[in-house]
């Protein structure tokens, strides 16, 4: 199991378009991840309900964890992902 | 004859016209639970999903920009794994199909309640999904638009982006809905389509199908079964704002040829060309965070040149104020300690980060590179700090800019200490620019990300006026420009209450620019004065706007 540790970029944080474009290169990797606010319980990182409840705001530092084949690239794909400034233009 | 009632105008435009009602929602019949073949159950469920999932992927496909990108986010809903997850955990639990269905929604409706303001406001989406899910499953028509074969004004008690998206406007003149806020995706999608929309009207849950009225989206007015003079005093301003906004064009006047400068806000490098093609005098506010955010080092001397220099370039012979750094605990920087603060909208940020070393540092580098751009560039460049409290701050940042050779210092007016003394923090700096939104959140003392505090956050609080004026009037005596740099500004009716307080500059989202000119125009000083004072004499936010909108 491989873990990842990433603070948020967009300002918005985890909501609205960052949430929508998160949640759906998180559906594309092989590995299934996983996505937690420090504490908390980690959520499906391809849910974009799940996404929303779990309320991470920008500068918010969030976990991730994959399991299974191509962890770490999925890791790395959506720790990316996370430290790109998404805000609505 | 019924009494005329109130929402919040978020788009304007006025039109007489009748009512239609959005359709009722399909009522599901009683629980029969629990299904006899919950797997059956569940495929029929995730069937019914895919159909919602589905048609709204064919309202984005025929759907462009915003309304697009909302609705491609709406049909990922339905698909989502977790709400399978839900409806098959309500199942196994013994619940009919419909009824697990409304039940998985309702697990995430109250999750995004209980987070508050903008995800509450998406709750409504969810709410709308599960009509559609459960119209299917009952194999009813999806609730949907009204067609009365003329042209309507749509009532609804909400309307959520799969109704707007949808919305014929030949058909559709204007929008009033029962709840909803100024963010919700009705306003939102009513601005970008230019229709005339008011919200959070409970009022028009009286209103009945065929019901003539009157629609105001500026001012939030509605009124039913109008006096025909009524109605053409309304339909004639409009044509004559409608008429004023095409002929816009030129520095800001009034009437009577009050010059006030119309400037745009802008934050982002990517905002630029757009910010620059708009009929401006220049920028207004220039917020350079997007250089400091997101990133492990601060940005270099030359990064910083290279960066003020494309802004300067894009505006060359125009104003360009440049605020420095407002970051702080609540917009943190991963290369300055900001220690742990328990309310940090109260704490160290703006400048007050210059207290410390690394602050006072990274304001001296910003500034050296600001002089540096502005060298080579014909842009008049000023600058000011946020967060200024005292007159001290003020001039202590305002000697800074000097000693880095930029000739104009100002401040930003956000904390009301600064307001209260402002002709005492002109004394030390060259101009002020109010920022209405912390202003208003320091001078109600509402968190301005609490949406359950959105009306003690209204621009048109008559406190808030109060300090604009008490800031304007300390302008006015020493001959120093003050303007506004916030919301406000961008609202043309309170843009007039603001240039009557005494205000010399308005700066604004470049699209508000060509409607707060038409606006402008038509009003002589006189006019924003008696508007001023008709605001100020208010005890709501909600009365002064009314007030105005009457004058």
């Amino acid at each position: 199991m491989s873990e990842r540790r990433v603070t948020i970029a967009s300002t918005v944080g985890l909501h609205a378009r960052p949430a929508k474009m998160f949640a759906k290169l998180a559906a594309e990797q092989p590995a299934k991840v996983t996505i937690a606010k420090e504490g908390q319980e980690p959520v499906d990182a391809r849910s974009l309900l799940m996404l929303l409840t779990l309320d991470a705001k920008g500068g918010d530092e969030v976990v991730l964890t994959a399991e299974g084949e191509g962890a770490e690239a999925s890791l790395d794909a959506l720790a990316a992902e996370l430290q790109t400034n998404r805000d609505e233009p | 004859m019924t009494a005329e009632m109130t929402g919040i105008g978020v788009s304007p435009g006025a039109v007489y016209a009748p009512v239609a009602r959005l359709a009722p929602v399909p009522a599901p019949p009683a629980d029969t639970g629990p299904e006899p073949d919950p797997a059956a159950a569940l495929a029929r469920a995730r069937a019914a999903l895919e159909a919602v999932a589905a048609d709204l992927d064919e309202r984005a496909e025929a759907a462009t920009g915003t309304t697009a990108d909302i609705l491609d986010a709406q049909s990922m809903m339905p698909r989502d794994p977790a709400l399978a997850d839900q409806v098959e955990k309500a199942l196994a639990n013994g619940r009919s199909t419909p009824h697990a269905v409304i039940e998985a929604y309702g697990f995430f409706r109250s999750a995004l309640e209980a987070a508050g303001g903008y995800l509450a406001e998406r709750a409504a989406d969810l709410d709308d999904l599960r009509d559609r899910t459960i119209a299917v499953l009952l194999d009813r028509p999806m609730p949907g638009l009204p067609d009365p074969g003329h042209p309507f004004v749509l009532v609804a008690n909400d309307l959520a982006p799969a109704d707007t998206a949808a919305l014929d406007p030949a058909k559709v003149v204007a929008i009033i809905t029962e709840q909803g806020g100024p963010t919700s995706h009705t306003a939102i999608l009513a601005k970008s389509m230019g229709l005339p929309a008011v919200v959070a009207c409970p009022a028009a849950a009286a209103l009945a199908d065929g019901t003539e009225v009157l629609v105001d989206g500026g001012t939030g007015l509605v009124v039913p079964d109008p006096e025909p003079g009524r109605v053409r005093r309304v339909l004639d301003a409009e044509a004559k704002r409608t008429a004023a906004l095409a002929a816009s064009r030129g520095p800001g006047r009034t009437a009577d040829g009050h010059a006030v400068q119309l400037l745009v806000n802008l934050g982002s490098q990517a905002d630029l060309a757009a910010a620059a093609a708009v009929d401006s005098e220049g920028v207004g506010l220039f917020r350079t965070e997007f250089l400091f955010l997101d990133r492990e080092t601060a940005p270099t001397v030359d990064e910083q040149v290279e960066a003020y220099g494309q802004v300067f370039a894009a505006f060359a012979g125009r104003k360009v104020v440049v605020r420095t750094l407002d970051a702080g605990a609540d917009k943190p920087l991963a290369f300055v300690d900001h220690g742990d603060e328990p309310n940090p909208a109260l704490g160290v940020r703006g400048i007050r980060l210059a207290r410390t070393e690394s602050g006072a540092s990274l304001l001296d580098d910003q500034l050296t590179a600001i002089a540096a751009a502005a060298a080579e560039h014909s842009a008049e460049v000023w600058v000011m700090a946020p967060m200024v409290a005292t007159p001290a701050e003020a001039a202590a940042f305002a000697d800074r800019c000097r000693a880095h050779g930029l000739p104009t210092a100002g401040t930003m007016i956000e904390v009301p200490a600064a307001a209260l003394r402002a002709s005492r923090v002109l004394d030390g700096c060259d101009f002020a620019s109010l920022g209405t939104n912390d202003l208003g959140q320091y001078t109600l003392a509402a968190d301005r990300m609490n949406g359950a505090l959105a009306d003690l956050l209204d621009p048109w609080q008559p406190a808030l006026l109060d300090l604009v004026s008490l800031a304007a009037e300390a302008g006015r005596e020493a001959e120093k420009p003050v303007g506004v740099c916030g919301e406000a500004a961008s609202d043309p009716l309170l843009a007039c209450v603001l240039v009557g307080l005494g205000v010399t500059s308005l700066s604004m989202a470049p699209s508000a620019v060509a409607a707060v000119r038409a606006e402008l125009a038509v009003r002589t000083l006189a006019d924003c004065a008696g508007m001023a004072a008709a605001a100020l004499h208010a005890n709501e936010a909600d009365e002064a706007r009314r007030a105005v909108a009457a004058y």
